[in-house]
């Protein structure tokens, strides 16, 4: 199932697919280098990952037409590993992250996505942005003035480059921006940190490498700490970059062949000598705008950028870092949703609330899955809380004044059943009470609990307590959804509302 | 909820629609069913709406995309949503006139291939041009979804390629196989072919037992379905005698089994089905 794919994932777009994959080589190529940076590897590391996270996962990916490689989310987790023990344990990490992934498309994990609501993706891709943007900052302080001009430099041809006339549609900026700003400091002899000197790049084809690292538990403990978070931070902006890629073509994807498709994809990176990598957003997102839709546009794109990278190594070492950073603040500026801060006041106060923790969590632990964690965590917690006001209770006496009947109405569980309690009056001197629960739902024990707890307070105080409708009420109570989502049960459970 | 299965006619505007509602009204009021006229707009979510090549994200890239594709997308879909509407209102007018009382018409969005299987279940038989708008000039090509339907669904597929002429007489190619016998019970039990003609051709393969199953499968086609039959056995290499018989007599329609082989083995060796498909001028009737 793995290799399955329709002609049309690959054939029906050739044209457009073979031109945007080139011009997302270009644009994957200054990203590969400074993710490699920022994880503290050569420049060939992330490169190799990229060419090759590409071209497995346009063949066994689940989403035609989305772009991964080597990402800054995963760069960021595995600084402190190759600081502390190499690269080699990397490598190690790498496969065992890509074996994590593979279960967990077995598992059928990538459903768990439903679970992460709007906001958390908002504040994961805002995040994003902001640790890309942050990552640059080491090449932006102390250094000349000559950096900052390369940098705005680039930035202008960026930006303004599309405005030309013709051109402007078919030559992609961030390429002129390269050549255009690589081609001055040559020629002004600019003495400026260039890509060269951040270590070697790519001058052969990748090579089978099996990582030297001794076959302990030893190696296991030291490498399943971040094999963990990666394969997570993998699968979650992968699985966000799917449905962002869905959104866009009006067409859906294999959430779970996805997972796979990931996994066997760093596998093949950590044996080819390459870091982990994940889907990017911003790069599919210029896939999908410069009109790339198959998998024929990821296999291009990770191939070209190979060879180019094998042939021109002498010159793209000479490209300065500078307007390599250029490059990565335009991703990092398209990548973040500025919607997302004009609507902060528009938007309901418990999703603002999930979004920003989301991002405080993410840049404060520089770890992704964290801040997912923390955003995924608060949503249900304001759920509950909501759902929770969906419960009332009024009650009426009768004629002479000795029986109380109380009628619930609405959702009783753990964080309603304080408020579920505390509607009753228990001082009142009656000698009957009618609790009627037709109209109640009981979703937990903690439900139950709280009416045992109402129904001997009651009959403490000499009351004689009856329930109705005691069935209706905790039909809710039920785990295995398989046999009652059938619409007529959710009817039967429901009804009252 | 038990309802009648359908006859259904796949419309897409080339030059064969006509025939095709021809056909779907002909056969809808032999058998009492009732008529679908179905048109489908295919979106082909596999090549882009735009390009633009500058390579860059900007400020809500993500936003300005999707609403620009979208509005692009809207455009066309009306476009084509109007177009098929005029389609089907004309498909409706013409099988009206042949006599059909109250056809309906469906549109749906989505290839025609994910459509029909969706509708299966309430088929009776589908009826289909032999190529659509895109081969319509091109007459040594089969439609390009033509054998991915045929080989997806299990009912009864009438191929049209030519103008409607109420059929006389039809021909059965028969192999004595089992779904050769399928195919005659099937036409023998079915209100369509009554008081018609059969031409049921056998092709010899040295079999002794053909021309005893041969007169068995006559017998029952006479017997059962209210058919003449004209028994034939002829000798040679089948697709070519078959096609030389059909020129050689008025036959309106062809009847067969179809794709009873795997892609693989068709690719290697060739489909019959396909062949018959290219070399046959009348309609045929693909039993499944």
């Amino acid at each position: 199932m793995l290799f399955l794919s329709k002609k049309q994932d690959w054939l029906g777009n050739v044209r457009a697919d073979v031109l945007v994959g080139t011009v997302v080589a270009l644009a994957l190529i200054p990203e590969a280098i400074a993710f490699s940076i920022i994880a503290g590897v050569a420049p060939k590391v992330g490169l190799y990952a990229s060419f090759c996270i590409a071209v497995i996962t346009a063949i066994v990916g689940g989403r035609p037409g989305m772009i991964s490689a080597a990402t800054g989310a995963m760069a960021l987790l595995m600084v402190t590993l190759v600081k502390d023990h190499g690269l080699h344990y990397l490598l190690a990490a790498t496969l065992l992250t890509g074996v994590f992934q593979i279960i967990a498309g077995y598992l059928k994990l990538g459903s768990l996505m439903s679970f992460v609501s709007r906001s958390v993706v908002t504040g994961f891709v805002n995040a994003l942005a902001i640790l890309i943007f942050m990552a640059q900052m080491p090449e932006l302080t102390q250094v000349s003035w000559h950096v900052y001009a390369m940098t705005a430099g680039g930035l202008g041809i960026i930006y303004l480059f599309p405005y030309l006339p013709k051109l402007g549609k078919i030559i992609p900026s961030p390429l002129v921006c390269i050549l255009v700003m690589t081609g001055i400091a040559i020629h002004l002899k600019l003495d400026i940190r260039t890509v060269g000197d951040m270590g070697e790049l790519p001058d052969t084809l990748p090579v089978f490498l099996w990582p030297q690292v001794p076959f302990t538990l030893d190696t296991l403990e030291i490498i399943l700490p971040y094999s963990l978070p990666l394969a997570v931070v993998g699968l979650l902006e992968s699985l966000m970059t799917a449905t962002i890629v869905d959104d866009l073509t009006d067409n859906s994807s294999d959430k779970n062949r996805e997972c796979k498709g990931q996994g066997l994809a760093n596998i093949g990176s950590g044996l080819l000598g390459g870091m982990a990598g994940c889907a990017m957003i911003g790069q599919s997102v210029i896939n999908i705008k410069s009109g790339g839709r198959g998998r024929l546009s990821t296999i291009v794109a990770g191939s070209f950028l190979l060879i180019m990278v094998v042939f021109l190594d002498e010159w793209i070492s000479r490209i300065p870092m500078a307007v390599l950073v250029a490059v990565m603040i335009m991703v990092s500026i398209g990548t973040f949703s500025w919607n997302s801060i004009v609507n902060l006041k528009a938007n309901p106060l418990s999703s603002s609330v999930v979004m920003l923790t989301t991002v405080i969590v993410v840049v404060w632990t520089h770890n992704l899955a964290y801040g997912v964690f923390a955003g995924v965590l608060l949503a249900s917690l304001f759920f509950a809380n909501k759902i929770s006001h969906f419960m009332y209770v009024d009650s009426t006496l009768d004629e002479n004044g000795m029986t109380r009947t109380y009628r619930v109405v609405g959702q009783i569980f753990f964080n309603s059943a304080e408020k579920f309690i505390a509607s009753f009056d228990f001082k009142e001197a009656v000698e009957k009470v009618v609790i009627d629960l037709h109209r109640a739902h009981f979703w937990d024990i903690t439900s139950v609990t709280a009416l045992d707890k109402a129904v001997i307070k009651f009959r403490r105080e000499g009351a004689e307590v009856e329930l109705i409708g005691m069935n209706e009420a905790t039909s809710t109570i039920i785990d295995r959804f398989g046999i009652h989502d059938k619409p007529e049960e959710i009817e039967k459970v429901m009804g009252g509302h | 909820m038990l309802h009648e299965k359908l006859v259904l006619a796949g419309i897409d505007g080339s030059s064969l629609t006509e025939a095709v509602c021809d056909y779907a009204a002909w056969i809808a009021l032999r058998l009492g069913a009732p008529l679908k006229l179905l048109h489908t707009i295919d979106h082909h979510p596999e090549s882009a709406a735009i390009t633009d090549l500058s390579g860059n994200i900007r400020l809500d890239s993500r936003d300005h995309l999707l609403e620009e594709v979208t509005n692009l997308e809207q455009q066309r879909s009306k476009l084509r949503l109007q177009q098929g509407k005029q389609l089907l209102e004309t498909a409706r007018a013409r099988v009206m006139h042949s006599g059909i009382v109250d056809p309906i018409t469906n549109q749906r969005h989505g290839s025609l291939v994910e459509s029909l299987i969706e509708l299966e279940q309430d088929l009776r038989v589908l009826v289909l041009g032999i190529r659509g708008k895109i081969h319509e000039h091109q007459p040594d090509k089969l439609g390009a979804k033509l054998e991915s339907i045929i080989r997806s669904l299990h009912v009864p597929i009438l191929v049209v390629n030519d103008n409607f002429k109420a059929p006389q007489e039809f021909m059965i190619a028969y192999d004595g196989g089992k779904a050769a016998d399928k195919a005659v019970d099937m036409v023998a039990n079915s209100p369509l072919f009554k008081g018609m003609t059969c031409h049921l051709v056998c092709v010899d393969k040295d079999n002794p037992t053909a021309a005893e199953s041969l007169r068995a499968a006559a017998d029952k086609l006479t017997h059962v379905g209210g058919i003449s039959v004209t028994p034939q056995i002829l000798h040679g290499e089948p697709k070519q005698i078959l096609c030389d018989y059909l020129n050689q007599h008025p036959i309106d329609m062809t009847v067969m089994g179809a794709f009873s082989h795997t892609r693989l083995h068709d690719l290697l060796l060739g489909s019959f089905t396909v062949k018959m498909l290219m070399n046959n001028k009348k309609p045929l009737l693909m039993l499944r």
